[in-house]
């Protein structure tokens, strides 16, 4: 069989594996469009969950990222993981206890106002939508790779599998089909990931091969990953940072953000008990941990690998690195999967200094021009595109075609959970908060589910030509979605759980304080909405206040949102006693079972 | 009333310490060992580099599930013990 009928395969059954879902599990009524009639077990949930906040980046890029940056990228791990335990303690199990299916429905009833609510769901609207951008072309790049569709056939194909199980089964049919999609994507980001621990370090469990011996060095893998980085003028793999302050907000803003993004919370109002939510988040924590912990050791292994093919010579037991320089890799005898990656444009080879071989090293580090020119170099001459680590990986370590297979149809199962939960999200908040509550409370509950699923179609349209006609500012969109929903939701929900004394006029000047600060905050280096030409300053590291990047600014945002709250709600009139009330039956788990629908 | 109140407020008081006392651990792990002090446990060696590394990419991740897993454990005594369980 041909890899291409292979991935066509995997990636065909476990389409059918998803429609069959969307079958079993259509929602017949509001209660199961919104939160899976409220029933979930809480490992179920917390599987789902781990699907649902695993997207396309997680799996396809994250590991990359990690390669390329080292441990000044540890941010990404610890923030999307970190978030998790502020969500479990400061949020999930009470607006679980709160029982409503909406997190503008919160906001909107705590606050005791429209416009709080409406405040909110604009903050989710934007987050979400900028969000599922990067799940539609991440499924688009998987479907052109691999089954040889056009990147627009892949987008549409994408968008149509969604539909069908999101539309007809609501957050019933999303729940069970991100079930399947996390088993899907698990196996594939671990099979391959143990394979090559297993060549490097004989060690079949990635997290702890990257902490042992390089086998064919007899070096620990960090410590052989270090000395051959900085044998081509690269930093440590593990070398420290110095703007140690500019880390700290950027993990804190990407935990606030995961705590803050409404289609994570909204998976925890489908577990029966308060209980079950904080166990639920401890749940999608552990399977969420089993492909953060393994990434580490894929982008390390993958990153030596990568040296390793480009200087075969400097992988054993190297006395002098020199000579193994010279014997670079000849381009004309490059392995294969080097030449499948060239026809996508993601792997680029200009042979700068004619001599036939592969140069890859830090052309940038002026401290090592001379070393460079000594050696007959006149420039990196192999680009990498970090996004294909995870993907080439079943390549790079020889594996069995099927597991390619696997890898495709892991990769569109990342995207594909991701993508359905914030059409969801998206699609709730306009047919339950913008329509029901806000326009026409009467509607039925025909009539609601009707709305909920024409939004929803609207919803996946919208997000189907954005992932046709990506906006340009589509790599920044990450700032943007953890931005607003950690300076603008986070501190809202939890002021409105924690704080007795918030009042409305204090939580909206709050959220429009974070979110304003913020959006004014990466503008100003990233453009007005990120039109390239219209930022006022550069987007350089001398530029920025206190050495702060715009994607660590949400972090900064919230306090801000917390200290306006604060402020104002003092300078005005306490809450109404309805109110307080409110807040006292949310902190007590008690009657969780009874509090559903209105 | 004034009973179930006091009740209440006594278990409220009681999971918000115990949330403070998670949170530290939280911020000491990932804040703490794996950015901050990072330097001042450089002499403390992990497979071919450091312990702060060693916190950064694996470390906080587990502590992270254990602090979850711990305080749902202990929210359900608690639950149990002020007689706010369903």
């Amino acid at each position: 069989m041909s890899q291409f009928a292979i991935n066509l395969l995997f990636v065909g059954a476990s389409f059918a594996l998803y429609i069959g879902i969307a079958v079993w599990a259509r929602a017949g009524s509001t209660k199961d469009f919104y939160v899976a009639g409220g029933g979930v077990h809480p490992i179920t949930n917390g599987m789902a969950t781990a699907a649902d906040w695993m997207s396309a980046a997680s799996f396809i890029s994250m590991a990359g990222l990690l390669a390329s940056g080292g441990y000044a990228n540890s941010s990404f791990l610890m923030g999307w993981t970190g978030g998790y335990v502020i969500l479990a303690m400061l949020l999930a199990p009470y607006l679980r206890k709160f029982g409503k299916f909406t997190v503008p429905d919160f906001i909107g009833d705590r606050f005791y106002s429209n416009t709080a609510r409406l405040v909110a769901v604009i903050c989710l609207v934007v987050a979400s939508v900028t969000y599922v951008i990067g799940q539609m072309t991440g499924a688009g790049v998987a479907f052109s790779r691999f089954l040889e569709v056009s990147n627009t056939w892949g987008i549409w194909i994408a968008a149509f599998i969604v539909f069908l199980y999101a539309v007809f089964g609501g957050m019933k049919g999303i729940t069970y089909t991100q079930v399947a999609q996390y088993v899907v994507l698990i196996i594939a980001y671990t099979i391959p990931a143990v394979f090559i621990a297993m060549q490097l370090t004989g060690n079949p469990i990635p997290m702890f091969g990257m902490f042992s011996t390089h086998t064919e060095s007899g070096l620990p893998l960090l410590t052989k990953l270090n000395t051959v980085l900085n044998e081509l003028g690269f930093r440590d793999y593990t070398a420290d940072v110095d703007n140690k302050l500019n880390m700290v907000l950027f993990t804190l803003s990407l935990m606030v953000g995961t705590a803050g993004l409404p289609h994570v919370i909204i998976r925890f109002f489908t577990v029966p008990k308060v209980a079950d939510a904080r166990w639920s988040a401890g749940w999608a924590l552990v399977f969420i941990a089993l492909l953060y912990l393994t990434a580490p050791a894929v982008a390390s292994m993958a990153r030596l690998n990568l040296m390793t093919t480009v200087y075969p010579q400097a992988a054993g037991q190297v006395e002098n690195y020199e000579e193994a320089m010279d014997n670079a890799l000849v381009y004309e005898e490059r392995p294969e999967w080097i030449r499948t990656w060239e026809e996508t444009g993601l792997i680029t080879f200009t042979d700068l200094n004619n001599d036939g071989r592969v140069q890859l090293y830090n052309d940038g580090n002026e401290d090592f021009a001379d070393t460079a020119e000594a050696r007959g170099w006149e420039g990196s001459e192999l680009n990498v595109n970090n996004d294909i680590l995870v993907l080439a990986n079943p390549e790079i370590a020889n594996l069995p075609p099927w597991v390619i297979g696997l890898i495709a149809a892991g990769g569109i199962a990342a995207a594909l959970s991701t993508a359905a939960g914030l059409l969801l999200a998206i699609s709730s908040a306009i047919s339950h908060d913008l329509i029901k509550t806000m326009i026409n409370p009467k509607i039925s509950e025909k009539g609601e589910m009707l709305a909920a699923r024409i939004s929803m179609g609207g919803a996946i349209l919208l997000a189907t030509y954005l992932g046709l006609n990506p906006p340009g500012f589509a790599a920044q969109t990450v700032a943007l979605a953890f931005g607003i929903a950690g300076a603008s939701l986070f501190p809202a929900l939890m002021m409105g759980i924690f704080s007795k004394r918030m009042n409305s006029k204090g939580a909206i000047a709050g959220m429009l304080a974070g979110l304003l600060c913020t959006l004014l905050y990466i503008f100003t280096y990233l453009g007005w909405l990120f039109i390239p030409g219209t930022n006022m300053l550069a987007n350089t590291a001398e530029n920025w206040v206190l050495g702060v990047s715009p994607l660590s600014f949400g972090a900064v945002g919230a306090m801000i949102n917390f200290a306006v709250a604060f402020a104002v709600s003092s300078a005005t009139e306490e809450p109404p006693q309805a109110i307080q009330d409110l807040v006292e039956s949310v902190r007590s788990p008690k009657g969780a079972g009874m509090a559903v629908d209105h | 009333m004034a009973d179930d109140k006091s009740n209440a407020a006594a278990y409220w008081k009681a999971n918000v310490r115990l949330i403070a006392g998670c949170l530290v651990v939280w911020a000491f792990v990932s804040y703490g060992c794996a950015i901050l002090f990072r330097p001042l446990l450089a002499g403390i060696p992990v497979g071919g580099t450091d312990l702060g590394f060693w916190f950064a990419q694996q470390g906080s991740i587990l502590t992270f599930i254990v602090l979850i897993f711990f305080y749902a454990w202990k929210m359900n005594k608690l639950d149990e013990k002020f007689g706010l369980g369903e």
